[in-house]
């Protein structure tokens, strides 16, 4: 069991709900990016059959290392739970001087559970602007798409290169967009990716110290932002690139896997919802 | 046709269904060959509205449909709603 100290808050939470990601720069020692450059270059990350648990993965490996580490171990359990099922895993590479960039996508196939994978992006080395850095699109994963429909969108308002140093760590929603920007050094570029699925039920895994009883109460209805202070004010927050009808919609959307994540199913974000379940007898 | 003449093609994302609205993606395909555009190469919008675009001299050729939702799938978010694609013809260079 990982120590409380080290599992997601509940603002960290309704980030993850909101944006669909979560970014720790420089998380993973460079002791751990060494051998794993080392381990890529050898060929020697070797990955597992689809569906076992993830504490038989990777044993005596740098990668269990980094699976390890206090805080990859909180940041797992408070999002699928502490024991998940790998799915499978990557070496991303972009080649020197790449013509073009991959096109923008989601991952696997179009997929309607609240339930929800998670893919951790690993960045062993520093990755700097022209090298590229995965791209992704904040808050677009409650889009039902099926993978590459989007690689017609080019640019978005708001879109993320993933500029890091080594060591650094995405924890994804599966329904994220992103793609592999163009590489234009001479140097490759790499990327390690782990999909993980749920083994448990996804109910209240991260530390719930921080919701008091009064996080859930209405609040006066607005529009406009108001910071990310609380639970609510997060979840309220619009992206760049939201379309001004739909982006109500994927507030909603929070709402509905909130509601999914704590059990609390009258939670709600400045009325959204419990104006529409207001139907008196 | 003019064979000099080749088609650049550029598609506005806005928020809205009006052609004012403001842009918040797009994507740009250049039939010259003098410039190749990608995935992820630019945070900066090349016109504030839809209609900006037209002031600088692109032709609207297609404008979005508006579809009511499918029944059951009111609150279901998926594509760009509002994509309007413009064109420019351009001269190849002799």
């Amino acid at each position: 069991m990982t120590d409380k100290q080290y599992l997601l808050t509940s603002k960290q939470m309704a980030e993850f709900v909101a944006r669909g990601f979560l970014r720790f720069d420089e998380l993973v020692p460079d002791e751990i990016n060494d051998k794993v450059m080392r381990d890529i270059d050898n060929d020697a990350i070797k990955g597992s059959p689809a569906g076992t648990p993830l504490s038989r993965c990777y044993h005596g490996s740098a990668i269990r290392e980094l699976l390890d580490l206090p805080q990859i171990q909180g940041l797992i359990q408070s999002l699928v739970g502490e024991d998940p099922l790998f799915d499978h895993d990557a070496i991303h590479v972009r080649e020197p001087n790449e013509g073009k960039a991959q096109g923008l996508h989601a991952d696997s196939i179009i997929d309607l559970r609240s339930h929800f994978d998670i893919q951790i992006m690993y960045f062993p080395h520093d990755v700097p602007l022209e090298m590229g850095g995965t791209l992704l699109l904040p808050g677009s994963h409650f889009r039902r798409v099926n993978e590459a429909d989007i690689a017609a969108y080019q640019n978005m308002r708001g879109q993320i290169p993933m500029i890091c140093k080594a060591g650094s760590i995405l924890a994804l929603h599966h329904g994220i967009w992103h793609c592999g920007r163009q590489n234009q050094t001479n140097r490759r570029r790499y990327m390690f990716k782990l999909r993980l699925n749920p083994a448990v039920r996804q109910l209240r895994l991260w530390n719930t110290d921080d919701l008091d009883e009064a996080y859930r109460d209405h609040q006066e209805i607005f529009t406009g932002p108001r910071g990310r202070g609380n639970v609510q004010d997060i979840l309220s927050q619009r992206e760049p690139w939201f379309e001004e009808a739909s982006g109500r919609l994927e507030i909603v959307n929070r709402i509905k896997l909130w509601r999914f994540l704590t059990g609390d199913e009258s939670f709600d974000v400045h009325y959204w919802l419990t104006r529409l379940e207001n139907m008196p007898a | 046709m003019n064979n000099s003449m080749r088609q650049q093609v550029l598609t506005l994302y806005l928020s809205t269904s009006a052609l004012d609205s403001r842009v918040l993606g797009w994507s740009i395909y250049d039939g010259t060959g003098k410039n190749r555009f990608t995935t992820g190469d630019n945070n900066e919008a090349p016109y504030e509205t839809g209609l900006d675009a037209l002031l600088d001299g692109w032709r609207l050729i297609q404008h979005p449909v508006l579809i009511p939702p499918y029944p059951g799938e009111e609150y279901t978010t998926s594509f760009m709603k509002y994509g309007f694609v413009f064109e420019k013809l351009e001269e190849l260079d002799a």
